[in-house]
């Protein structure tokens, strides 16, 4: 059959938020660059919303007792709270660039013992 | 015509689902700093469509505005302000390379068995449902009042239906107390032996 001819259901959405997910995991495991890290967690709380949306979407599963219109609530504090979260971080990782000259996270080691 | 019975919702969420996981994969890829943020933009981007298309409007147009509008270029005036020289391009190790693909691919088999697993969550409504705006039912849920609890005749289910007036003022001083403290952190330093007192 073919998908293009078939509506979509929850899986599909959760799929797409996992790939976010992970890409998000390998891109903060990986990155040697502060904000490449930073980035990297933008894409796993990004994943994680499109759960939030799908399961509390009337359109693909109308009529189910989901989580109703508390998923995309808490979408919206997810959103809000990544917005904050970006600031401190960001001038953390200023801060971190004026007194070491590095934006490498291995080179921030100071408290290693 | 045969071409008119595309489900244009299932075309689109396609569509908007292989930009957004296709340029997330692109942004581990890459180890350019400023591509890593170009590509971000455009998987976000297509989040939001993709938010579009699950029926959540006011969520996806806040994710526009907010994220793709603003956390992201607070994160690309941070890569204009770091990226000279040997960080724009900062290599990773085959060996970190190596441990990363081994964690993430058993962690996305995990996560993929678990979505694809459920009965319930494959299954697909009949008809398309009728559109509804969600803004102002999201506005009255932050003000403390649950409008779309009065519809919902599941009694059990509708006591569980509360307000978030509590946890949005919390995230509201929470959101003033983090811009006031990012502020103190990133200030310019003053030089030393230099007078601050005004004259």
């Amino acid at each position: 059959m073919n998908p293009l001819y078939t509506p979509v259901s929850v899986s599909h959405f959760l799929v797409v938020g996992a790939i976010m997910f992970v890409a998000g995991v390998v891109c903060m495991a990986t990155k040697r660059n502060a904000l490449g890290v930073l980035m990297g967690i933008e894409l796993v709380l990004n994943g994680a919303n499109v759960n939030f949306v799908a399961f509390g979407s009337e359109y693909l599963r109308p009529g189910v007792l989901g989580v109703g219109l508390d998923g995309q609530l808490v979408a919206l504090f997810v959103i809000v709270l990544a917005a904050a979260e970006a600031a401190v971080a960001l001038a953390i990782t200023l801060n971190f660039y004026n007194n070491h000259s590095t934006v490498d996270v291995d080179q921030a080691d100071e408290l290693k013992g | 015509m045969e071409a008119l019975n595309f489900n244009w919702n299932s075309v689109f969420f396609y569509l908007f689902a292989a930009i957004a996981c296709g340029f997330s994969i692109a942004v581990v890829l890459t180890s350019n700093i400023v591509r890593m943020a170009f590509y971000l933009i455009l998987a976000l981007g297509a989040t939001a469509g993709l938010f579009f298309l699950a029926g959540a409007d006011f969520v996806g147009a806040m994710q526009l505005m907010i994220y793709v509008g603003g956390t992201l270029v607070l994160l690309i005036f941070g890569v204009m302000l770091t990226a000279k020289g040997p960080f724009i391009s900062m290599k990773t190790s085959a060996g970190e390379w190596l441990m990363g693909a081994v964690v993430g691919g058993s962690l996305l088999a995990v996560l993929l068995a678990a979505a694809t697993s459920v009965k319930a969550w494959q299954t697909t409504p009949d008809q398309p449902a009728q559109a509804q705006v969600t803004a102002t039912r999201l506005g009255m849920a932050l003000m403390g009042a649950r409008v779309d609890s009065l519809e919902q005749t599941n009694a059990e289910q509708r006591r569980g239906m509360s307000g978030y007036l509590l946890p949005f003022e919390i995230v509201s001083v929470h959101l003033l107390v983090v811009l006031i403290g990012s502020a103190y952190l990133a200030r310019p330093k003053k030089r030393a032996g230099r007078r601050v007192v005004g004259e």
